[in-house]
């Protein structure tokens, strides 16, 4: 894709690249129209009215209502036309298929650090699969960065101390340009990297090919390493809650407000666990700032995702009874919370998340 | 000259003796009695050599920029030292050039004048204003020489508070101070308006440039001590690690930003509405017409007050904001580009069957027009969700900037310091060579950021050191583009120092201009502005009622 001539497009090799290509040309033209229409009016006026031409000079008109209202309503017309466009595009880019691919991406002065489902690591570089919707995770371990794939038409910020998401699908085979584009430190311009798209079968032999244990592997190490097993287990549910079935529940807080257990909470109740305490339980969590690497975090996470909803009733979203502090309402078996490798790599239907999540972070207060 | 046959108007200088004349600038010559003056005129000057030294300075980093980025590679700097040169030379140029610049120097030395006043409400206070810039300025000075600054002009958190090794709170003070200067200056420019207008001068009757500097000043009193509030915290933060902002702290990045962007989009208005104001004042006289929409300009001055205060989400699309607040504030930034659209118009609907001459001022309003166009037309690029996710924090949003705050503010301000020299120094610039230097600084601004537009789409991402080289083509053009530039405004700063000994006498009124400071008063004007209070009676921009015209007429008639 490198070559020494001047392009005017970059490669479109997203879903959104050629639906961005369009607004763009679509506000370009326009743009254009009311650029030449004034410019060419000024010029017009310039000669024509220049002061040694013999054109008539009539005493002025000095306002004319219709006049200002037609150069209000026709531009102002026009440009809804392009916010509607851009706001339909928006949308769609804030909301991820659930059948999405998920990758994990923590960004840290000066490189990026992404983590495939199955525990596969990778630096600077991030392979996908081609036709495939992928989700990205984002979190920053030290300052703002900026995850930006000029290829594919989309950005978006990597916020420490929170969660940003955007998925893409890419369209053709390649490599395509990684960016940060949040001004980020002495080598911001050297935390670029690359994003390699790759035909279906190369890509799950390359995705096969790893020694590392999966995340929800490393997750579950974690739950017993740090402890969190002997208050969050069913065991033990009366110091915390239970958590299987948490991640995408809806749970109802002390306060009275209702939460979505997103990733965003989940790494809100490790880091702040008394900001948003699940109704029934006192706090007495510690927080695990400064405990756990960014990483380690969204390890535990996607072993809380692999956990498997108790028993009762879970079709419907608004079910917050695993959670209630009733223990013995949820007496299912514990062997279930070891969730093999394969249930892992396709998270499926743990979710219950609602589709269209916005993009929505503001992080913990 | 032969005012006598073209303007009905008798000259005030034809009444005042010659040789008695003294005006503001015989009126002392001591250092003292610059540095110690109440007159708003003198202020004016002080604060147009501050802000020239000042941009002198920023454009050095301009220029040292654009040599390190002829190259893909990193090598003229070190990383750390181009990352302190972007951010130094938009500090200088934002908070000690362009907010400053049109009221700081044009304001302060035609408020009065244009009002019929002696003087600003509060002369002392006006002084003050400037002390306490050069103050601020003194603090951002000293950062550079004690090794600068990396954090970008932005200061986003948290990396200025927890991550860089710079001077982060000594330029945060300096700006705070100089904060107070921009304070200062809209409080008394707001009183003097609405204290100090001559006999006869209604609000209809303004100037539409007074209407700018006081829907500026409105913008100035509300939203500075935000910023001021805002980088204050920040730099607490750094010193004592309050958690505002920092997570690690348990405060929140984000709303840094909103803070930020909560003044810094309404100063994108303070820097491009007095600029606007200055555009109504040479249109009209070199079209020789009254302004077209008098009462549709001076209303949208007030819709960019309103409007200016409820768009700076649309700077935080990509920054994990709620889409729905996105939505809100992709539309609302539609509605404020109306308002520029209205003036643009209207600007346009004056030249109409007027009797247009080509004088280095109005070429800079041409100029004016068409990178305003350009940059404000970009900024519906922006604002559509869908494509700003791209662009943002592209060389797309450095090239609108630039357009709007280069192509359109400084446009403007030269227009400006071209139309009043002669009345603030009795002496006109070489025409010839100042024709010439604004094509210069046209066509050398055009080859420098258009093709930044093209590198931001196609993804070059701003505030890098080193990129991937099929960027460099256009990274070449820009930098070429940026040498142009560079000379013509060398050419501006040398022919205009020359003309204060060497320019041809103005006279008072050289452009035949309506208006208060050009025809009730000499050039340059005495200490207390009037020989006798003004009294006004017509509305402005009165071109029909001058001679001007028919008597113009009758001589290229008679000399055909």
């Amino acid at each position: 894709m490198q070559s020494s001539t001047v392009q005017f497009l970059p490669e479109q090799a997203s879903s959104f690249a050629l639906q961005v290509d369009l607004l763009y040309l679509y506000l370009t033209v326009v743009s254009a129209f009311f650029t030449v229409l004034i410019v060419g009016i000024i010029i017009f006026f310039a000669i024509k009215y220049r002061r040694r031409s013999d054109a008539d000079r009539p005493p002025m008109t000095v306002a004319n209502l219709l006049l200002e209202i037609t150069w209000i309503v026709v531009p102002l017309a026009l440009s809804f036309v392009m916010f509607i466009w851009g706001a339909a595009i928006f949308f769609k880019m804030a909301s991820p298929p659930k059948e999405a691919i998920d990758v994990y991406v923590t960004g840290k002065q000066w490189m990026w650090k992404m983590q495939h489902i199955n525990g596969h690591r990778e630096i600077n570089e991030l392979h996908v699969p081609v036709g495939k919707p992928v989700r990205l995770t984002m979190t920053s371990e030290d300052v703002l960065h900026s995850f930006f794939i000029p290829a594919f038409r989309i950005k978006a910020d990597v916020v420490p101390g929170s969660y940003s998401k955007m998925w893409f699908e890419a369209t053709k085979p390649g490599k395509y340009h990684l960016f940060c584009a949040e001004y980020c430190g002495t080598k911001h311009s050297g935390m670029i990297g690359s994003i390699i798209v790759m035909e279906q079968r190369e890509y799950d032999a390359w995705l096969g090919n790893t020694k590392d244990s999966s995340l929800a592997e490393a997750g579950q190490k974690l739950f017993k390493t740090m402890g969190c097993v002997s208050c969050h287990s069913v065991d033990s549910a009366t110091k915390g809650p239970n958590l299987e079935g948490i991640y995408g529940k809806q749970v109802r807080l002390q306060d009275g407000n209702t939460v979505i257990a997103d990733e965003r909470y989940l790494r809100e109740s490790l880091l702040l666990p008394n900001s948003k305490l699940t109704e029934g339980f006192a706090a007495n969590m510690p927080s695990y700032q400064g405990l756990m690497t960014e990483e380690q975090i969204l390890q535990l996470i996607s072993y809380m995702r692999t956990l498997k909803p108790v028993t009762t009733n879970t079709s419907n979203k608004t079910v917050v009874s695993t959670l209630a502090p009733a223990p013995q309402a949820t007496p299912a078996a514990k062997a279930e919370a070891t969730p093999t490798p394969k249930a892992v790599a396709t998270p499926t239907a743990t979710e219950s998340k609602p589709s269209g999540s916005p993009l929505k972070s503001e992080p913990a207060k | 000259m032969s005012a006598h046959v073209i303007d009905s108007k008798p000259l005030i200088e034809d009444k005042v003796e010659h040789k008695e004349q003294e005006n503001y600038l015989t009126a002392g010559y001591s250092l003292k009695s610059w540095l110690l003056t109440l007159d708003h005129k003198r202020i004016a000057l002080l604060y147009l050599i501050s802000i020239t030294a000042m941009f002198f300075v920023g454009g050095i980093f301009a220029a040292l920029l654009r040599l390190e980025l002829m190259t893909p590679q990193s090598d003229l700097f070190e990383p750390d030292n181009y990352n302190k040169l972007f951010t130094m030379h938009g500090i200088i140029m934002v908070f000690f050039f362009i907010i400053p610049a049109v009221p700081g120097v044009l304001g302060n030395f035609l408020l009065p004048l244009m009002l019929g006043a002696k003087d600003v409400a509060f002369p002392r206070l006006n002084l003050l204003s400037w002390y306490v810039y050069i103050v601020g300025a003194a603090f951002t000075m000293f950062t550079i020489v004690s090794g600068g600054v990396d954090t970008g002009w932005t200061f986003y958190t948290p990396y200025s508070t927890s991550s860089s090794q710079t001077h982060v709170v000594p330029v945060v003070l300096g700006l705070f101070i100089t904060g107070f200067s921009s304070i200062l200056t809209g409080l008394n420019f707001m009183v003097t308006i609405h204290r100090m207008r001559a006999p006869g001068l209604t609000w209809f009757r303004l100037p539409l440039m007074v209407w700018s500097i006081y829907a500026t000043s409105i913008i100035q009193i509300l939203g500075t001590p935000v910023i001021a509030v805002t980088l204050m915290m920040a730099g607490l933060e750094r010193i004592f690690r309050i958690g505002i902002f920092d997570p690690n702290l348990g405060g929140d990045p984000v709303l840094f930003q909103h803070l930020f962007w909560f003044y810094s989009h309404p100063a994108v208005y303070i820097m491009i509405v007095p600029g606007m104001g200055v555009i109504n004042e040479v249109v009209t006289c070199f079209s020789r017409r009254s302004i077209f929409g008098y009462r549709a300009i001076a209303f949208a001055n007030v819709g960019f007050v309103v409007f200016s205060f409820v768009v700076w989400g649309h700077h935080m699309i990509v920054s994990g904001q709620s889409v729905y607040s996105a939505l809100i504030f992709s539309i609302l930034s539609y509605l404020v580009g109306i308002f520029s659209a209205i003036k643009v118009f209207n600007w346009t609907a004056t030249m109409y069957k007027g009797s247009i001459s080509f004088d280095t001022p109005m070429l800079y309003v041409f100029g004016f027009q068409g990178l305003f166009l350009i940059g404000g037309l970009t900024g519906l690029f922006l604002a559509a969700l869908g494509f700003d996710v791209h662009v943002h924090d592209t060389y797309f949003v450095v090239a609108h900037f630039h357009y709007v705050m280069v192509g359109g503010l400084v446009m403007a301000f030269l227009a400006g310091i071209h139309f009043w020299w002669p009345k603030m120094f009795g002496r006109k610039y070489p025409e010839g060579i100042s024709k010439f230097a604004m094509i210069l600084i046209f066509s050398g601004f055009n080859l420098t950021f258009f093709p930044q537009f093209i590198l931001g789409y196609l993804g070059m991402p701003r505030r890098y050191a080193s990129y991937p080289d099929e960027f460099q083509v256009l990274n070449i053009m820009s930098t070429a583009g940026g040498s142009v530039l560079g000379l013509g405004f060398l050419l501006v700063g040398v022919y205009m120092v020359w003309s204060l000994f060497f320019g041809k006498e103005a006279g008072q009124n050289p452009w035949k201009a309506t208006g208060l400071e050009w025809e009730h008063t000499t050039s340059p004007p005495p200490t207390e502005n009037f020989y006798e209070t003004p009294v006004v009676n017509e509305d402005p921009y009165n071109y029909a009622n001058r001679d001007f015209l028919k008597d113009f007429n009758k001589e290229v008639k008679a000399s055909a």
